[in-house]
């Protein structure tokens, strides 16, 4: 299993060195990178963990969690997490056509879906939807009892265009009485768990691992630094004070890493992720984010603090995804209310993924 | 970049190991055998504790079957011990013995050491303590002073060690000793003894904690004989040894566990208190995540080195960020607790709990080599690649 995630790994990698110039500043048009998105849809890498049957590769949730640290680790802003861990998420579990993409997925408080003949006519907001204008579905979840899955074609919306600290499309839209049709549409079973809280959960996995490769990124950005700089005679590398910075960025790189690809993993053998084991890593990545964030502006002194420097490619999207999804607190919290009853604190922390260790 | 660890899944059977030790360790208690304290693995001493994990096969489990041990697996072993120290359970005797001295004496023991001591570890019965550092030498291992001279079949060990916790009880430590002079490259000449701690010449002096508790010695030797027979690998090969040995030392679940029965007691507290804020909550939430995470650490680098693979580096990481972790429970507990540390309060209490961790955190990001110490192997690690 190793060797099949490294190569998959090694793949995305190539596919981002010959096709994504980190000269391209996000938040520029096209606000996203079309051609590398053509290429991870050729090489079946857009749909990783989405049943054969209904379009995807049949891969495992490991599969799909080594390409998004990839996408983290080059920072490219395509919709991938969006597209295989969202939006193809929620229309192959409901049994709806899954398009190739580029897709992305909301999961509105404030919308709603009236029964018509044939359909539905749906009125609400959306809001800061991840690549909103660049989809071309964007899938929502309604918090109706049961949950409604919808398909909405977005061609002729007319979105109100924002970005995040990185520049990645977060658009939205108020919708007034557009009509779905019920081919579109999907109610889901009561035997199954699909909503707004499992999307949530799904988004937190998808961007610790985002968080992790771009940690590991700034890290080696610092490192590569610190050789290079010179100051009082020496490369700075040369100099204690730079060297715990470094060390104390490895160890939040390694517990980031440990923290997202363990809650993959247990996805990947569960079959569906779990709250305690993501929303742990969502605390670890963003706490992560944040340290290695300011150590990695520290140890590249002024230069990393302009736009011609690549640095800020990697701390703006740890900025910007560590509040993504739930925040540090919202998973505290979360975590926090189950350690408060029963079973207890220590069971959840020895709450292991079933395995075949040795 | 230093090579990413991978997702260690815990053995089939893990699940009921562990019940097997949670039944134990609930009679344990319910009998009154011992009351769970922090830092347990440090300071809570107790033979016939001990004896009782032994009968049960829970000391030595990663020994062959050959040499008396149970032949089970590092992960195995791994559950075991972590639900020991979750509960604060008195494994000090042996906690020595069994991570890094029966791993040695598997690795680099001749085949009459195996035989001679691998068998009462196991049982329980033989304890040992760490002859590292020295007087001048703390971070810096390499400069010990302590010498080995060759003498007529054997060596005869000069020199002084300090800060041997549990050199008043246990039976034998390991000295790290010269055995050549010290010459251009520092690593080079430097051997492993196996010394008895009730051997001629050997004198041992209480370092009294600042808590007053006598955990910590200062070990003179004075001369002391070591035969032939209890150098400990290579000769000259002292200094690999110890590095490898100190991978078993940093990575363990005690580098994070120390003040967990803190954390859990402010659980119980906040629990049966029934209107906690969201505030405390998210305490608690944030520091069981990054609990779960340095477990998560852990295992891999557990896992690693029993595949044989090198993971200092790893284990230095693991052990930075647990230790701190462990101060930082005390920190978040006294803050969210309002509990006034008492070290004369009932045993098991929050205010017992709050005052020992409280007084033992100094030594937490010290032993096994400071975390400063730690930081500077993993940056030329770092670098170099």
């Amino acid at each position: 299993m190793k060797d099949e995630l490294d190569a998959v790994a090694a793949t995305t990698a190539r596919i981002f060195e010959a096709l994504w110039s980190t000269g391209t500043e996000p938040g520029d048009p096209p606000y996203w990178a079309p051609q590398v998105w053509e290429a991870l849809v050729k090489a079946g890498f857009t749909l990783l963990p989405i049943p054969e049957e209904h379009g995807g590769a049949g891969a495992s949730m490991l599969e799909a969690a080594v390409v998004l640290r990839e996408v983290g680790r080059f920072g490219v802003p395509v919709p991938l997490m969006e597209t295989a861990l969202l939006a193809g998420w929620l229309l192959s579990a409901t049994g709806l056509a899954v398009p190739a993409g580029p897709l992305t997925a909301a999961a509105p408080d404030a919308m709603g879906a009236r029964r018509v003949r044939g359909g539905y006519v749906l009125t609400g907001t959306l809001s800061k939807v991840p690549y909103g204008h660049i989809a071309e579905n964007v899938v929502v979840v309604l918090p109706t009892t049961p949950p409604l899955v919808m398909s909405l074609d977005p061609r002729d919306w007319q979105w109100v265009r924002g970005r995040n600290l990185c520049g990645e499309p977060r658009d939205s839209i108020n919708i007034e009485g557009l009509f779905v049709s019920e081919e579109w549409a999907a109610v889901v079973g009561s035997d199954k768990e699909i909503n707004g809280s499992e999307l949530m959960i799904r988004g937190a996995l998808g961007t610790s691992l985002l968080i992790a490769g771009a940690i590991e990124a700034a890290l080696s950005a610092s490192v590569s630094y610190a050789r290079e700089r010179t100051q009082f005679g020496r490369p700075i590398i040369a100099f204690q004070a730079i060297q715990q910075y470094l060390a104390q960025m490895a160890a939040e790189s390694a517990a980031a890493n440990a923290a997202a690809m363990s809650a993959a993993t247990n996805a990947a053998r569960n079959g569906s992720p779990d709250p305690i084991f993501v929303g742990a890593s969502k605390v670890q990545a963003g706490r992560s984010a944040g340290i290695v964030a300011r150590l990695a502006h520290q140890v590249h002194g002024a230069i990393g603090f302009t736009q011609e420097h690549p640095l800020h490619r990697y701390t703006t999207r740890l900025w910007a995804w560590r509040d993504e999804f739930g925040n540090e607190r919202h998973w505290a919290r979360i975590l926090g209310e189950r350690a408060l009853s029963t079973p207890g604190l220590w069971d959840l922390v020895t709450r292991d993924t079933p395995g075949e260790g040795t | 970049m230093l090579p990413l660890l991978e997702t260690a899944l815990l053995p089939i059977g893990a699940e009921r190991l562990r019940k097997e030790v949670r039944g134990f360790l609930a009679e344990q208690t319910a009998a009154g055998a011992f009351v769970g304290t922090c830092d347990s693995w440090l300071s809570g001493w107790d033979e016939s504790f001990t004896e009782q994990l032994a009968a049960r096969g829970w000391v030595g489990m990663t020994i062959p079957t050959k040499y008396g041990g149970h032949g089970r697996s590092a992960l195995e072993r791994y559950v075991v011990i972590e639900e020991l120290l979750a509960a604060g359970a008195p494994v000090a005797a042996h906690w020595v013995a069994d991570r890094q001295s029966a791993p040695s004496l598997l690795r680099y023991g001749t085949e009459l050491q195996r035989q001679s001591f691998l068998p009462k570890i196991a049982q329980g019965r033989c304890f040992f303590a760490i002859g590292m550092s020295e007087p001048d030498s703390g971070s810096d291992l390499a400069s010990v002073r302590t010498v080995a001279q060759r003498v007529k079949g054997g060596w005869e060990l000069y020199g002084t060690k300090v800060w041997t916790s549990g050199a008043h009880r246990a039976h034998f430590f390991v000295v790290l000793a010269r055995s050549e002079p010290l010459g251009p490259d520092r690593h080079a000449g430097l051997t492993q003894f196996i010394v008895n701690l009730r051997g001629q010449g050997v004198e041992i002096r209480p370092i009294p904690l600042l808590t007053g508790a006598h955990d910590f010695n200062e070990v003179v030797l004075n001369g002391v004989f070591v035969p032939d027979a209890h150098v400990l690998g290579e000769v000259g090969s002292g200094w690999r040894q110890v590095t490898s040995e100190l991978g078993f030392e940093r990575s363990g679940p005690e580098r994070f566990l120390s003040t967990f029965l803190l954390l859990a007691s402010l659980a119980h507290h906040l629990e049966s208190s029934s209107s906690s804020t969201t505030a405390e909550t998210e305490e608690i939430g944030e520091l069981l995540a990054r609990l779960i995470t340095l477990r998560q650490m852990s295992l891999s680098v557990a896992a690693a080195l029993s595949e044989g693979s090198e993971v200092d580096v790893q284990a230095a990481l693991v052990k930075d960020l647990g230790t701190r972790f462990e101060q930082e429970v005390v920190e978040r507990v006294r803050l969210v607790s309002h509990v006034f540390a008492d070290q004369d309060a009932a045993p098991g209490t929050l205010a017992y709990h709050l005052a020992r961790s409280t007084l033992h955190s100094p030594g937490f990001t010290l032993r096994g080599g400071t975390n400063e110490v730690l930081r500077g192997i993993v940056a030329r690690a770092l670098g170099h690649q």
